[in-house]
């Protein structure tokens, strides 16, 4: 039986003992006799010294126990199944682990000067070709910290592209099953979001989406494969709408995993894509970042990306700082260099045939398991029977119409069972939904136990629906007390508030 | 079709029976509705590299790098400072690295109680009450609090100090301009490089929604009067944001104690390395204000306990502000953040403590000092601004350009030139020095600096 590890781990504070250190530290080096608390430097006005720092004072090998335990109380694809829809938790190969931790890659400093950074420069440089060529775009920026930054900046584009035109648009069109970084990005750019309504099919009305495209129109934000893991098939005759409005395509490469290799968002008529490389390109999600999110555009955008970008001209690779159109820099430095290292081990690893590889297995294990879900009593795939790409939406409607058990209950369920759930109560098309992606590194083997739990889920849910609802049991901890987490009341955001609220409930 | 690769398992094997399962003879059939067009992925290989060819190759691209260290004296960020060996091993645990956002808070625990420990411990270095779990950078970090600033207030004017570098510049014009806000430079005072409050009092009107300052400054030096620019933001009804590099914050004064509404700061001095400038980490943190928090950008982690009752527990609080529930109308499109690089920073802190960090900002305060004071004595022109700096300093050499070149060929990062970010600082280059310099280092810099550039 599966149980998670828990500790009853204190906050690092509360392992605080007096003057223990964690790691010794010279003091003052140069005899410059900077010792500020004996007034040693005369030029340091006293106001604006410190009082009292109350950082936690530990050892260090407390201080490793106490970062090990909680990593042990944390799940990761390292331990298991982790079939997060639109997230695209595939292994991170650990050769590229070690090449991003090479001195050359972590050591180096972005105004040392570029004969001195001619590996890096090249580096990005070759990825950039890679990355255009696998998307066919024309050329990429590496700079955006993430995918949402990377939408932030394709909006930016459109903005300056159209207005740069001298025209006024002031709308994006988004599907209502897009990711919600795609509504927030665009508003953020300053655009109103225009929805439009997923068709019976599950893909976006065309004849809805005619409506809407008008001479407002700033773009389309798209992804394809959408969140429901069908490929957008009209995706050529909505690229056309859209651009005989005077929009330009935007691709949310949220979802590459479905068609890389196989199609590419170039000619499906998309001028701007962002990618994640902590997605398809296989880097770490490390807890919640740091991801990377490049944007490629068509040649005739190529003027208002972010700068810089890396040049190849007269032998050696040179900061090319662009064009006055440019949006000019979106975030510090050439974007996350490390992220990127591991994105250009990952596809030399894997060449274009095994990416193609990667796309094909995905693509069959999200199917396989679609089909083997789709016989669970109280589970139901909606909008029609047609294979999935990389992810499939289930919904849980009729079982929780039936016995009460929801989709958070599910996934809860999943968890004391050693397997992470699916992404929950997303795309919000769909009620009680439950979207899975079982990577292309993911085993037959666990796709297998996926479905025996569900199928055992099911079958408690509708035999003694309290047993699934009181889940999880074997995880960490049990279920957690949200509300309390967020009343203005009880809300603790930090360890001061925590000690402030002790004070209030002593008081009181 | 390859018939298998180590990160592929079903490839092999289990293929065939997966296919009759689905009821396909060959993965074509699941492709069908994708459009035909014929292109070929030029620019990479064909096949799957070997594992150690993928090695060999990405190594000898990267040799082409040369690697400085602790001869590398460039300011402006980032910074070599001391990483203790212990934050590396610690998250390069694969159930840290491997995990994404803690949506099943249940079976996340671990990264939820370090990120709660990392807000908290920025908010003791910032004297603030909340943190978030990190923003990207500085750069967007400010440009995220003007916008706060503005939901809380109303108003559309920001203020930040004209001495910020064009690139910070330009990603607060990029995340601003758009919702129509205005930004408007207030001019640092060429004596001390700080904010001059004189020409603030001439911009800050009714119309201020958030006035920026920062201490140190871009350029080292620290602002003994924030208090003043605090203050003169309240007076008009505005917020006050104050930006400190944290390691700074182990002797100065921290933002809260100025009372200011917002801190930002740049996480990287905080156990994590170089990386070619893309290792960032944007640290924000606020009073306990609902005003504030409720618009807080980001993901922010609460303590709560189980619904039993029995344990303590976290979870991602306040989520009805994010992007995945409230879509156009979140307070920020950011999804992913810099998790990992937050959990690094939380080492650091936990074993630095106290102690450690006060330490190493009074090493880097007096190794500042020595190497001004060297520069001064061999007759350069150091520093350009006076008061009190901290880790950076402006040195007037002549021409930046040529004097970095000929460092360089002694093995030696000289310093940043300013003029391409101030023109009117021409000639004058950006220097740091931090914990990790000996003083032999320091002193080889400043005898190859009076050789190569002469002193008066």
């Amino acid at each position: 039986m599966f149980r998670q590890a828990y500790f009853d781990e204190p906050l690092i504070f509360e392992m605080s003992r007096e003057g223990k250190v964690g790691v010794l530290i010279k003091d003052d080096p140069t005899g410059a006799k900077t010792d500020v608390r004996k007034g040693g430097i005369a030029e340091v006005p006293s106001g604006v010294l410190r009082g009292k720092l109350n950082l936690p004072e530990v050892s260090q090998i407390e201080v490793v126990r106490h970062f090990t335990r909680l990593s042990q109380m944390n799940w990761g694809i390292d331990l298991g199944p982790y079939p997060l829809g639109s997230c695209t938790m595939k292994y991170n190969p650990r050769v590229n682990e070690d090449l991003a931790w090479l001195d050359e890659v972590q050591q180096i400093h972005p105004e040392q000067g570029l004969e001195s950074i001619q590996g890096a420069l090249e580096l990005l440089y070759r990825l950039d070709r890679m990355l255009s060529s696998l998307t066919g775009m024309h050329k990429f920026t590496l700079q955006p910290a993430a995918g949402a930054q990377g939408e932030l900046t394709g909006c930016l584009i459109m903005r300056r592209y159209h207005k740069n035109r001298g025209d006024r648009r002031d709308e994006i069109i988004v599907p209502d099953s897009a990711h919600g970084t795609n509504p927030a990005s665009a508003a953020m750019a300053g655009f109103k979001v225009v929805e439009v309504r997923t068709g019976k099919d599950g893909c976006i009305d065309l004849e809805l989406l005619k409506g809407a495209a008008t001479d407002r129109t700033a773009g389309l934000m798209m992804t394809n494969p959408n969140t429901l893991g069908l490929f957008e098939k009209r995706a050529c005759d909505i690229a056309e709408v859209v651009h005989d409005a005077g929009g330009l395509m935007y691709y949310d490469g949220a979802n590459l995993q479905g068609i890389v290799g196989r199609a590419r968002p170039g000619d499906l008529g998309f001028d701007i894509v962002h990618l994640n490389l902590h997605k398809t390109f296989s880097t770490p999600h490390g807890g919640g970042g740091p991801g990377s999110g490049p944007v490629g555009v068509k040649e005739h955008l190529k003027d208002f990306l972010p700068v810089p970008t890396v040049a190849y001209k007269g032998w050696r690779y040179q900061l090319d700082w662009g064009k006055p159109e440019s949006i000019g820099k979106i975030r510090g430095g050439y974007g996350s260099f490390p992220i990127l290292v591991r994105a250009y081990a990952y596809l030399l690893s894997m060449g274009a045939e095994g990416l193609r590889l990667s796309c094909d297995i995905a693509v069959l294990n999200t199917n396989y398991f679609a089909k083997k879900v789709s016989k669970i009593k109280g589970f139901s795939i909606p909008f029609g029977s047609a294979f999935r790409k990389h992810e499939v939406v289930v919904s849980a409607e009729e079982m929780t119409k039936e016995t009460g058990v929801t989709a958070l209950d599910v996934a809860k369920a999943l968890l004391d069972r050693g397997l992470h759930s699916p992404t929950i109560y997303f795309p919000l098309i769909v009620k009680e939904a439950l979207m899975f992606e079982f990577t292309e590194t993911e085993t037959k083997e666990n796709i297998d136990r996926y479905v025996d739990a569900l199928k055992e889920i099911s079958d408690k849910a509708y035999a003694e629906p309290a047993s699934v609802k009181s889940a999880p049991q074997n995880a960490s901890v049990s279920r957690l007390d949200e509300v309390r987490a967020n009343h203005p009341r009880t809300m603790c955001l930090s360890y001061r508030m925590f000690l402030k609220g002790q004070e209030r409930d002593a008081s009181s | 079709m390859l018939k298998n690769h180590p990160y592929i398992p079903n490839a092999s094997s289990a293929f065939e029976e997966m296919l009759r399962d689905v009821g396909v003879s060959d993965t074509e059939e699941l492709f069908k509705d994708l459009p035909k067009f014929h292109f070929k992925i030029r620019e990479m290989p064909k096949e799957p590299m070997d594992e150690l060819s993928v090695k060999t190759e990405v190594m000898r691209v990267l040799s082409k790098n040369a690697i400085f260290r602790n001869r590398c004296f460039t300011g402006g960020g980032p910074w070599f400072h001391y990483i203790p060996s212990v934050v590396k091993h610690i998250i390069s645990r694969g159930e840290f690295l491997t995990a994404y956002t803690p949506y099943q808070a249940e079976m996340s625990q671990g990264v939820l109680q370090s990120l709660f420990e990392f807000q908290s411990m920025i908010c003791e270095l910032y004297d603030m009450d909340v943190a978030n779990a990190s923003m990207y950078d500085l750069p967007t970090s400010i440009g995220e609090a003007a916008l706060l600033c503005s939901r809380v207030t109303g108003r559309k004017k920001i203020i930040i100090p004209s001495s910020l570098p064009r690139e910070r510049k330009s990603v607060i014009i990029n995340y601003t301009q758009p919702q129509g806000l205005l930004v408007k430079e207030a001019p640092y005072s060429a004596e001390d490089g700080c904010l001059d409050q004189e020409c603030l009092k001439g911009l800050i009107n009714r119309d201020v929604a958030g006035a920026y300052v920062e201490s140190p400054s871009f350029f080292g030096t620290i602002d003994d009067d924030i208090k003043g620019v605090v203050d003169l933001a309240h007076d008009s009804g505005a917020l006050a944001v104050v930006g400190s590099d944290p390691l700074s914050l182990g002797v100065f004064k921290p933002p809260g104690e100025y009372d200011a509404d917002i801190a930002v700061g740049d996480g990287q001095p905080l156990g994590i390395p170089p990386g070619l400038g893309g290792n960032a980490l944007g640290i924000m943190a606020c009073r306990d204000d609902p005003r504030i928090v409720r618009q807080m950008p980001g993901r922010i982690v609460g303590l709560t306990q189980t619904k039993d009752g029995t344990k303590r527990g976290f979870v991602l609080a306040l989520s009805t502000r994010e992007q995945h529930i409230r879509r156009e109308k979140a307070t920020s499109n950011i999804c992913t953040n810099e998790t990992l690089l937050a959990l690094a920073a939380a080492v650091y802190m936990s074993l630095m403590g106290r102690d450690g960090m006060a330490r190493a900002a009074r090493t880097i305060l007096g190794n500042t000092k020595y190497t001004i004071d060297k520069l001064k004595r061999a007759g350069l022109a150091a520093p350009v601004f006076r008061g009190t700096n901290f880790r950076d300093f402006a040195v007037s050499l002549k021409n930046v350009d040529g004097i970095n070149k000929r460092l360089l060929k002694r093995g030696l990062v000289g310093g940043r030139d300013l003029s391409k970010d101030f023109p009117d600082l021409k000639g004058v280059g950006l220097f740091a020095v931090t914990e990790v310099h000996i003083r032999e280092e320091m002193d080889v810099l400043v005898s190859a600096l009076h050789e190569i550039a002469g002193g008066t």
